[in-house]
């Protein structure tokens, strides 16, 4: 046992009070308020198996209840794999202490001592057949107090569901349509309303006639306030046709330049920059270098991509109230963006959430809130629901930066590693709403009095880091230095999107590596074991190599590469082996995985996440770039932003490696860094060829051959 | 206005509409049927199929003339938590979703492609899929829950 004195977990710290977490109605039911959010992850099942295990009630009883910043606790944004992280141990912490009080009051009230006590389903029994529960003594027991670290969660073997794959308690109302996305949901006397937003990147509005616009049966106003423009009309088609109407007396002016897509490392490495020691470990005894190796490696921006585009609803109440309905990640940071922009209290406003679709970093989710909002300011107290089009989603929403890396290694005259240089050039990962004083919404940056474009900024390594999550090596190399340069421009906006740094990252260094191992002559997975203290870090790796047989017989048109990483050097750990077959194009066959997420508390939601984000991950490396021209995005629909089709997704094959008694941590971004690392990995296996700039395609194949030829 | 005809979850339904305007415009909004979703209006991304006779079609882009005297089927009428269809059991069991945006599409092509193939393979799954998009990565439990339904139906 540690010493330490105990401490809260760090959502229960922020948000003590154990009513805020959880209630207890006569009828039977608890329900348990975490402040993270389902994006389609299964978070809030796994919340409720904790939950149900530490109260030990039946997991039908427990009913989630959606954030809200009317009533739940702040845990700032769901995001960057954290949410069992926080919010399990807080939900685990918090129902241990509620157990133990209404254990007390049951004592006190059958009169037999506490731990004579057992409860069953809620029903506290004890010796003489003396019972009591949850539901009776919930109007004579207050949870309006603090928590305290003292309440000790169950031991691991008495836990009944965490460690099982429980259903998902979402999943039943998705496959009969029943109304549960924002989507769908019908306020009484619901307005529809759209934005018009620019061609040209970050033009503005210099003209507008509406008169048009105002002719379109189903009209009830047009809002302009400097460039943000929109309509809202009493349906859906009538938005979009009166939308349509109002583009054609809009005069923009000409925008501002966008970067050369076919040079994107060149772009960024000739920007203005801010750079960063990120970490430097120098050599006891630093052996003599014989030459040095140097590659870069790049990504371009790429999309969220949602299926669904942003939706928001907002309702006025006089001049200064307003409830907002948000699939945002963070509801308690958005209220700040909100208040910030409209110069409300933040008691004014209310933001509650609903589920959108799969969420996979900073999407709109935001900025349609705030255009709901303006727009609903015209609605005459009447709610107004704006969706995106599928153009704007693809072309208006923050990207995932691009990033360009150079990777220098010094080798001895063996070929072994003596120092490592990585130097990443990006534009910042991070432009979340509701963090700064400004806010960084996209209308925002649109209305008359706009406020100034947010630069992305980095995460600090003590959070995971940014551009440079996941550049310091997890291997054991004498010396190193790894350098960040952000870019203090930002012609294309970027924000977190999955990973954040670490897919560019991982892909360079777990490629760099299979280049120098190769070197050496040595096997990439006895080389990456050789250089690998962590047992965990060895486990993951030496599970995939026996799931593959590694290394499989060579077949013409046919190779396998390896990819590892611990998803922010301090989280899930996971591998990935790729089989793919290549000619002048790349198809992936099989993705064998393994990851260690300390205690799986749902281990097919872990399998699920592990699952969707090697496929999302080939996704990017197969297709995936957004497109544009000097003056506007170009990607702006399926076709010209194309993802992985079903025939084109490889098979998955992933296994947990369940440690129970290691605290656990989210699967949701382990998977991207490996997976991409292992493709290009056996891209090299298959064709002989090292692509370094992401998409693989005929394109860069053809490149990168005619580079090393 | 003129009178469209047709058949909507097995009731017949005549509506005063737009000859021109989207089958999916009428569910969702005058109909009130939100299993169909708004993907990108285009017919590329296939959130918004139902079924026309026993083809999956992109609703956003079926203009409502085409529909008329024809049988639709949405996700409201394949099945119901107390008669469920055997893939709405099957992506319950396979737990074949992340978000499930993009489900209801996903489960009329299966239903499409179950009635013209009640054994379909793997690869014919895949095949009958392509014209749907999911951006979770869930493609591969969905086409094992298909292929699930199918061998259910089957015994």
């Amino acid at each position: 046992m540690s010493s330490a004195a105990p401490t809260l977990p760090v959502s229960l710290a922020a948000n003590p009070r154990l009513s805020s977490w959880v209630k207890f109605s006569s009828d039977g039911r608890v329900t348990v308020s975490p402040g993270k959010v389902e994006i389609g992850q299964g978070i809030v099942t796994a919340l409720a198996q904790i939950a149900a295990d530490e109260l030990d009630v039946e997991f039908g009883r427990v009913q989630m209840v959606r954030a809200t910043t009317a009533a739940s606790p702040n845990e700032g944004v769901t995001s960057g794999s954290l949410s069992i992280q926080q919010s399990g141990r807080a939900v685990r912490a918090a129902c241990a202490e509620i157990r133990s009080i209404f254990l007390a009051a049951a004592a006190d009230r059958l009169g037999v001592d506490a731990t004579a006590l057992a409860i069953e389903d809620g029903t506290i029994s004890g010796p003489g057949n003396v019972r009591t529960s949850y539901w009776e003594l919930a109007d004579d027991v207050s949870l309006d107090r603090e928590a305290t670290p003292r309440a000790r969660a169950k031991p691991i073997a008495r836990r009944a569901l965490a460690g099982h794959s429980v259903e998902r308690l979402d999943i039943p109302d998705k496959v009969f349509g029943v109304r549960r996305f924002i989507h769908d949901i019908a306020l009484p006397g619901l307005l529809h309303g759209r934005v018009m937003r620019p061609e040209n990147s970050r033009a503005k509005l210099v003209g507008l006639k509406d008169d048009a616009a105002r002719a379109v049966p189903g009209f009830v106003a047009t809002v302009r306030n400097g460039s943000f423009a929109g309509v809202v009309c009493e349906t859906e088609s009538a938005a979009n046709a009166t939308l349509a109407a109002l583009r054609k007396g809009a005069i923009w002016s000409d925008g501002e330049a966008l970067p050369d897509e076919n040079d994107l490392a060149a772009f960024l490495k000739a920007q203005p920059v801010e750079s960063t020691v990120i970490d430097v470990r120098t050599a006891q005894n630093p052996s003599s270098k014989a030459r040095t190796l140097r590659r870069q490696y790049a990504r371009p921006y790429i999309a969220h991509a949602s299926i669904a585009p942003s939706c928001a609803m907002a309702q006025w109440s006089g001049s200064d109230r307003v409830h907002v309905w948000t699939h945002s990640q963070g509801v308690y940071l958005l209220r700040n963006d909100l208040a910030l922009v409209l110069k409300l209290p933040l008691e004014n406003i209310t933001v509650e959430h609903l589920e959108g679709a799969g969420c996979y970093g900073h999407n709109p989710a935001d900025d349609v809130a705030l255009d709901a909002v303006l727009l609903a300011k015209a609605a005459g107290g009447r709610p107004v629901r704006v969706q995106w089009s599928r153009a704007d989603e693809l072309t208006h929403g923050p990207f995932g930066a691009a990033m360009a890396i150079e990777i220098e290694a010094d080798l001895d005259a063996k070929g072994e590693i003596v120092e490592w240089r990585h130097s990443i050039w990006s534009n910042g990962h991070a432009a979340r709403p509701g963090r700064g004083t400004k806010p960084t919404l996209l209308a925002g940056y649109e209305i008359e009095s706009p406020f100034p474009i947010a630069i992305s900024g980095n995460p600090p390594q003590a959070n995971g880091g940014g551009g440079d999550r996941n550049s310091v090596p997890l291997y054991d190399f004498p010396a190193w230095k790894i350098e960040s340069h952000r870019l203090l421009t930002m012609p294309v906006r970027t924000s977190a999107l999955r990973t954040l740094g670490a897919q560019s990252n991982v892909f360079a260094i777990e490629c760099f590596l299979d280049e120098i191992a190769a070197g050496l002559g040595e096997d990439p997975v006895t080389f990456r074991l050789r250089h690998l203290k962590d047992e965990r870090a060895r486990d993951v790796i030496r599970a995939v190599a026996r799931r593959t047989n590694w290394k499989p017989a060579p077949r013409p048109g046919t190779g396998y590469g390896i990819g590892y990483s611990r998803y922010k050097n301090s989280g899930a750990y996971c591998a990935a082996i790729a089989e793919i077959e290549g000619d002048e194009e790349i198809r992936v066959k099989k993705l064998t995985l393994a990851v260690d997420v300390g205690e799986a508390i749902n281990p097919d939601g872990v399998i699920n996440q592990i699952e969707g984000g090697a496929i999302q991950a080939t996704s990017w490396v197969l297709k995936e770039r957004v497109r544009f021209d000097r003056a506007r995005i170009t990607s702006n629909s399926w076709t010209e932003y194309p993802i992985l089709r079903f025939s084109e997704v490889p098979q998955v094959e992933v296994e947990v490696i369940q440690r129970s008694e290691i605290d656990p941590v989210g699967a949701g971004e382990a998977a991207h860094g490996p997976v991409t690392a292992a493709i290009a990995n056996a891209v090299f296996d298959c064709l002989g060829v090292r692509v370094r700039r992401l998409p693989i395609t005929r394109d860069s194949l053809i490149a990168a051959m005619e580079q090393s030829s | 206005m003129p009178s469209i005809r047709f058949h909507l979850n097995g009731a017949p339904t005549e509506i005063d509409a737009d000859p021109d305007g989207s089958l999916l415009d009428l569910l969702r909004g005058r109909l009130g049927l939100t299993g169909p979703h708004f993907g990108c209006g285009s017919g590329e991304c296939g959130a918004c199929r139902v079924l026309v006779g026993d083809h999956a079609v992109t609703s956003c882009d079926t203009p409502l003339w085409s529909i008329a005297g024809k049988e639709v089927t949405t996700l409201e009428g394949l099945g119901s938590e107390a008669q469920p269809h055997p893939l709405q059991r099957a992506f319950i069991a396979e737990q074949a979703m992340q978000c499930g945006y993009c489900v209801s599409g996903i489960l009329m092509s299966a239903a499409a492609l179950l009635r013209q193939n009640p054994k379909p393979t793997e690869s014919e799954v895949r095949t009958a899929l392509d014209r749907n998009l999911c951006r979770c990565g869930s493609q591969n439990r969905m086409v094992r829950a298909i292929l699930r339904a199918a061998d259910e139906a089957a015994t």
